[in-house]
């Protein structure tokens, strides 16, 4: 049971740097994901908290206590690596145990402690087994069993899912979620996977490059991006970038996107006031731009014409690959929705919902 | 459904064509030297080692010359028994057969009507009866070869019979006590073992710490370190003969054991850091890892997590290690001598001093041949996964 710090954290491979004063405050049984894309510096950070990588400068404190220069086995930490490193020439049983017993626990706790776990994770029937001779599933358990058994206070995740087939990788995320909520404990678990990312994490550490980019709720990342690229990362498809202009006409901001326009909404317009006459980037997520007939009641929205290029239907919805002039985007719309390959369409932009980046900075105007 | 199985088979003749021919072109020079091995001594360089299960040739000329009178046991005349020991005895050669048979019987010629054998004929007749008579046992196959080559026995007949009677050499005793012998294959067998058995084992004990280190320790010049130790398999083992001779002249090495535990171990280690370094080094770090974060030093690691995993390149390593110097002579000419001599040398020493002494020397080619194979049959599955070890991971 501990809180983790990442205090300035930096770590550089010699020239590049992986990490870039990272400061990241975790608190006890939160259960935090660092998501982003590959190469980003997450599983980099991960390491550098379990001691598998030397952090070059700053501090990393689980408690209260600086745990930089500590060797990994004393840092009371356990890992779910994404192979699962389960060792092959142990059965499921000594594969559990080989932490406990390195740390000369007492053969009857040990049993207790691996025989508990076991059930808890339903593979007690496959105890004597070979890694080998489990399915990708099975050895994922193994891999979390192992982990649960050391009683760590930090446990870590490294996208421990990626192997796993659609189904079970599902079901999986349900089962750590649950384990979260049993252990009481805190997890930091790596993905490159938004979903995951979204439906698991008390909070979402968004990184780039090595730097954080926002670190907040799932919902708050969702709804409040703050800069262009984790508003671009989070949510599937990808919301779409408009570069606009933000002009004052009779009263009222309007964005002005070259081959259409919509006006900013009242309740919308203070933040935006100081940006007029700049040049902005709109963002709108595909499931705010609707099919004219079927978009909900009591939303401000902006009619868009659109020339529909590829339409695909996922049974609950459809997705349209759209044009407007020369600028392709994507819209999610009703089921029912008429719209066919190669038609002039009209579409309904939810403008409650859209964003406005600054251009140079990228960052969210609020 | 038929035809194709019937194509399937016939499509893979060739290749077991080829293999049978390849099992054929080892098997049989060593089933003739293994044949050879096991046949008298007298008939090793007369006749081919295909020839063992062919009736004397001595028996032929005996039933067409002979039989009519003497009796195809030899008894049937009794003023002529030829199974008497004391009348067959005294005719060693051909050359007195031939004279006696020249002379009349009661004025009437010995051989009737029949020409005279011709003088390899009176030979084979003469070696013949000698068996016929009991003077001489002429069993198809024996195991004097093995004991002459084991007990180091170095006369013109056989240790069995010069024991017998009581003519053997002032090296001999006679008693179990010959095999330890030391001009014997059996002394060597054992010198053999002494000296094979360390040398595999400890290069291969300290190549596995370093392979260990350089494949999972970061330390500063780990790189430079190991290129130049694998750049070390390139000396020519023949360069270093003599400043390490003289090195161990030195420190009184020469001639002893450890001479050449230490020299196999140095050329051995090489290529074994070089062999089991990409083999850990092919292992899954997130494994070591794991094991780091589990509680484990380096040095549980590595007898925990390592050397299990590494058994099947450890295993082909040894198996590599221990034929080379098993087959090995010239280390052991050079550092060990005649001091204390192993099969390699005991084996050249036959061909040079005892030209003629090829029975013995097919009885000592098996007995050096007998652990190399026990070794490869019973390890084929190591043996076949070292040939692939570093290439192919798993």
């Amino acid at each position: 049971m501990a809180s983790v710090t990442y205090d300035h954290v930096t770590k550089k491979f010699g020239e590049t740097t992986a990490i870039n004063d990272l400061n990241i405050a975790i608190e006890d049984k939160e259960f935090l994901v660092l998501v982003g894309p590959s190469g980003c510096g997450k599983s980099t950070a991960l390491r550098c908290l379990a001691g598998l990588e030397e952090i070059t400068s700053g501090r990393i404190l689980i408690g209260s206590r600086d745990v930089s220069n500590v060797a990994p086995k004393d840092r009371d930490i356990a890992m779910v690596f994404q192979s699962y490193a389960l060792y092959p020439h142990m059965s499921v049983y000594d594969n559990m145990a080989f932490g406990l017993k390195l740390r000369k626990t007492p053969k009857s706790e040990i049993d207790r402690r691996v025989k508990q776990a076991a059930e808890t994770l339903g593979i007690g029937h496959l105890l004597g087994r070979k890694p080998k001779q489990l399915s990708g599933g099975q050895r994922q358990r193994v891999a979390v069993g192992r982990a649960i058994v050391r009683e760590p206070a930090v446990f870590l995740f490294d996208e421990p899912l990626s192997n796993l087939d659609a189904k079970l990788r599902v079901q999986t995320r349900a089962e750590i979620s649950k384990l979260h909520q049993r252990l009481q404990t805190t997890f930091i678990y790596v993905t490159h996977d938004q979903v995951e990312a979204m439906t698991m994490a008390s909070r979402i550490a968004v990184l780039k490059d090595g730097v954080l980019q926002q670190l907040d709720s799932p919902q708050n990342l969702y709804d409040l991006p703050t800069n262009v690229f984790v508003a671009g990362f989070i949510g599937s498809p990808a919301m779409n970038f408009f570069d606009a202009r933000l002009n004052r006409g009779n009263g009222k901001l309007v964005v002005d996107a070259g081959t259409f326009s919509v006006t900013v909404p009242e309740n919308k317009a203070g933040p935006y006031q100081p940006h007029a006459g700049q040049n902005v980037i709109l963002g709108i997520r595909p499931e705010d731009i609707h099919d004219p007939n079927y978009s909900p009641p009591g939303i401000h929205q902006a009619l868009v014409s659109a020339r529909v290029e590829m339409t695909e239907l996922m049974g609950n919805e459809v997705f349209l690959y759209l044009t407007t002039g020369d600028k392709n985007y994507t819209a999610r719309v009703d089921p029912r929705s008429q719209a066919r390959i190669g038609r002039d369409i009209q579409v309904a932009m939810n403008v409650d919902n859209m964003q406005l980046f600054d251009k140079g900075t990228e960052l969210a105007i609020r | 459904m038929n035809t194709d199985r019937l194509r399937r088979r016939l499509g893979g003749l060739p290749i077991h064509i080829l293999l049978l021919g390849l099992c054929a072109l080892w098997l049989l020079p060593t089933l003739g030297l293994l044949v050879t091995s096991l046949r008298p001594f007298q008939v090793v360089t007369e006749s081919g080692w295909w020839t063992a299960l062919r009736p004397p040739p001595g028996a032929q000329v005996y039933a067409t010359q002979c039989a009519e009178c003497h009796g195809s046991n030899g008894a049937q005349l009794p003023e002529a028994d030829l199974s008497d020991p004391a009348l067959v005895g005294p005719y060693r050669r051909s050359i007195m057969l031939l004279g006696m048979l020249r002379d009349e019987i009661d004025g009437q010629p010995h051989m009737g009507g029949k020409p005279l054998p011709t003088p390899q004929e009176a030979a084979d007749v003469v070696d013949y009866l000698r068996g016929l008579s009991g003077i001489e046992t002429h069993s198809a196959f024996t195991f004097d070869n093995y004991i002459d080559a084991l007990t180091g026995y170095r006369g013109t007949t056989n240790y069995r019979t010069d024991c017998a009677a009581g003519t053997q050499s002032v090296d001999l005793s006679c008693t179990l006590a010959d095999l330890g012998n030391p001009r014997g294959m059996g002394r060597a067998f054992l010198n053999s073992l002494m000296v094979a058995v360390p040398s595999t084992i400890l290069p291969i004990l300290f190549a596995a710490f370093a392979a260990y280190a350089f494949a999972w320790m970061s330390f500063r010049g780990r790189i430079v370190l190991f290129a130049l130790l694998v750049g070390l398999q390139v000396v020519p083992l023949q360069m270093t003969l003599i400043p390490i001779s003289r090195l161990y002249a030195d420190l009184g090495l020469t001639g002893t054991f450890l001479a050449v535990w230490l020299f196999h171990t140095g050329f051995g280690m090489p290529y074994a850091i070089y062999l089991l370094r990409n083999f850990l080094g092919g292992l899954p770090r997130e494994l070591f890892e794991s094991a780091y974060l589990d509680g484990a030093s380096h040095w549980t690691a590595f007898y925990r997590l390592a050397i299990p995993l590494a058994v099947p390149a450890i295993a082909s390593l040894a198996i590599f290690q221990f034929l080379w110097i098993w087959n090995d002579l010239l280390v052991a000419l050079v550092f060990l001598g005649g001091q204390n001599p192993v099969l390699t040398y005991q084996i050249s020493n036959m061909v040079t001093s005892l030209g003629s002494g090829w029975h013995l020397l097919t009885a000592a080619a098996f007995i050096s041949m007998l652990l190399p194979m026990i070794i490869f049959l019973s390890l084929q599955r190591y043996f076949v996964r070292g040939l692939l070890a570093g290439s192919v991971k798993g």
